[in-house]
């Protein structure tokens, strides 16, 4: 990569997201801002390593693109008159509230995990119009045809047009709920990265985990208040820390237990456990993103697998069991209350959520772990059997068929 | 400001208390339903609102032919038809969403929100 490409690159990764917010306020369509800033970018790449970066590369970003917004518009109404009294209402729609955050790429956040859009379009959206990743990348991560990952995002701005969602922040009373609403969608886009769908895949795309790293670093820049989008980025740092670790050359999944801790990134781990212990030294009560960070440092504290402090791994998860009573973290919470307890107490409490769970691979996977513990070879065997053919990547299959090809006979 | 059809869904059956399921629950949601009309009224959302006779006194036309056919019964077979509905005006879609929640639970039952072209 030559020295102009580089900065091109860069700028792309810092600028696009305000560039489109930036347009998609100013004349309140989606459509327009996503093209026209799409048009800045490769007029750079055409004119750059000719004459030169300018000096304030990102204003320049936004200049041409405005001017090439206005350009299509200008075409498009002399096409067609309706369509100009459409396209030309700049926005004006209700204020944002006073002393709310007014940062372009905030509004377009919300627009673009709005609770009336399907979750994969929520998803497809964001990292469309606030990542910059293009329609081939998304479709390449989430292993569907780009024509269909096409279709799917122009569906979703036909609807945000057609019903009229507008381009602000939500009212003081939605704004935590809407909140976590943009949070799961990027925490959704990490755990897809972290452990992607599909068999005969890669078991992760670091390209989804370091985007949802990102897009959660501006919403800490945007909402500096909002402690869970803080918990989210620790969670998520100190989960990619592990990325090295947790699969082999040969791609299988490797547990927590049997990972080389020499080769985590202990840059990474030293921001998650920044962010963390900033949080517990708050008064608030932690959400559930925060509670996780918390596990996660504690398992990233310990040098090695058998120093973790699992009595306070079950006991955040028993406060994490107080905000959501999911079976997920029933699960969880055992597996920790194994290492505590042993594998006979923890087989106890799953065994309960069976009826629940009988169709989750990890269930049968940690169930056959302890059985295995136990000695209870055969059941062991029968579990790890489920697990496989329950689960959804190679690299799920390939940990539960070692072991139960170990399980002496 | 855009305009939006709010549907309400019941089902095909309707018994001696139309879609609900006793006499107290009805009038309750017809006194709430009325006092939710009175309010997009006041506050200017209101463009029309009513509630259907039964989807199964329907009729389909069809005058595309020569002469028109007549078909007994409503378009599409289903579980669920649309039991009445308001037109509305809203500021934007998160004004509608919030105006079709609180006529959802004024009348009990699922509201569908579609925007006008």
């Amino acid at each position: 990569m030559t020295q102009v490409e580089g900065v091109i690159t860069r700028v792309y990764r810092e600028e696009w997201g305000r560039v489109v917010a930036g347009l998609a306020r100013r004349f309140g369509d989606l459509d327009i801002a996503e093209e026209a800033a799409a048009e800045a970018f490769a007029i750079a790449v055409a004119r750059w390593p000719v004459e030169g970066v300018p000096a304030n590369p990102g204003a320049w970003m936004a200049t041409t693109a405005k001017r090439k917004a206005i350009d299509r518009i200008r075409r498009e109404n002399n096409r067609d008159h309706k369509q100009r009294q459409a396209q030309m209402s700049i926005n004006n729609s209700s204020p944002d509230p006073v002393g709310a955050i007014v940062d372009d790429r905030l509004r377009l956040l919300f627009i673009c995990s709005h609770p009336a859009l399907a979750m994969e379009s929520r998803v497809a959206l964001t990292l469309r119009m606030v990542g910059g990743l293009t329609v081939t990348e998304i479709a390449r991560a989430f292993l569907v045809q780009e024509a269909t990952m096409r279709q799917r995002i122009t569906r979703a701005k036909a609807k945000i047009k057609a019903a009229n969602i507008t381009y602000r922040v939500p009212s003081a009373e939605d704004l935590p709920a809407r909140v976590s609403g943009v949070l799961a969608v990027i925490f959704l886009i990490f755990n897809e990265g972290y452990l992607a769908t599909g068999h005969h895949t890669h078991p992760v795309r670091r390209n989804l985990t370091a985007e949802a790293i990102r897009l959660t670093r501006l919403i800490r820049v945007l909402l500096p208040d909002d402690h869970e989008a803080t918990g989210l980025l620790a969670l998520m740092l100190l989960t990619e820390a592990r990325a090295l670790a947790r699969v082999t050359a040969s791609g299988e999944l490797v547990t927590l237990d049997q990972q080389d801790r020499g080769a985590w990134d202990t840059a990474l781990i030293a921001e998650g456990h920044r962010l963390v212990s900033e949080r517990l030294a708050a008064v608030v009560t932690p959400g559930r993103y925060q509670i996780l960070a918390a596990v996660n440092a504690i398992h990233t504290s310990a040098t090695d697998f058998r120093d973790t402090d699992w009595l306070q791994v079950v006991t955040l998860y028993d406060r994490l069991a107080l905000l959501d009573p999911s079976p997920i973290i029933v699960l969880n919470r055992a597996i920790a209350v194994a290492e505590l307890d042993g594998p006979e107490v923890a087989l106890a409490t799953i065994d309960r959520l069976e009826d629940t769970l009988a169709g989750y691979h990890a269930y049968h996977a940690t169930r056959a772990d302890l059985l295995r513990r136990m000695g209870r070879n055969q059941q062991s065997c029968a579990a790890y059997d489920t697990a496989i053919e329950l689960a959804g990547n190679t690299a799920e299959t390939a940990y539960p068929t070692r072991r139960r090809d170990q399980l002496p006979k | 400001m855009t305009q939006y059809l709010l549907s309400v869904f019941g089902p095909a059956e309707r018994g001696e208390f139309g879609s609900y399921p006793d006499r107290e629950t009805m009038v309750k949601a017809m006194a709430d339903t009325g006092v939710f009309n009175e309010r997009l009224q006041a506050d200017g959302h209101l463009l029309y609102a009513n509630g259907l006779a039964s989807a199964m006194d329907a009729t389909v036309v069809d005058g595309q032919g020569e002469t028109p056919v007549f078909s007994d019964g409503p378009y599409l077979e289903s579980k669920e038809y649309i039991g009445g509905f308001w037109i509305i005006e809203a500021a934007d879609f998160d004004q509608a969403l919030a105006l079709a929640a609180e006529g959802s639970k004024a009348c009990q039952g699922r509201v569908e929100v579609r925007p006008f072209q």
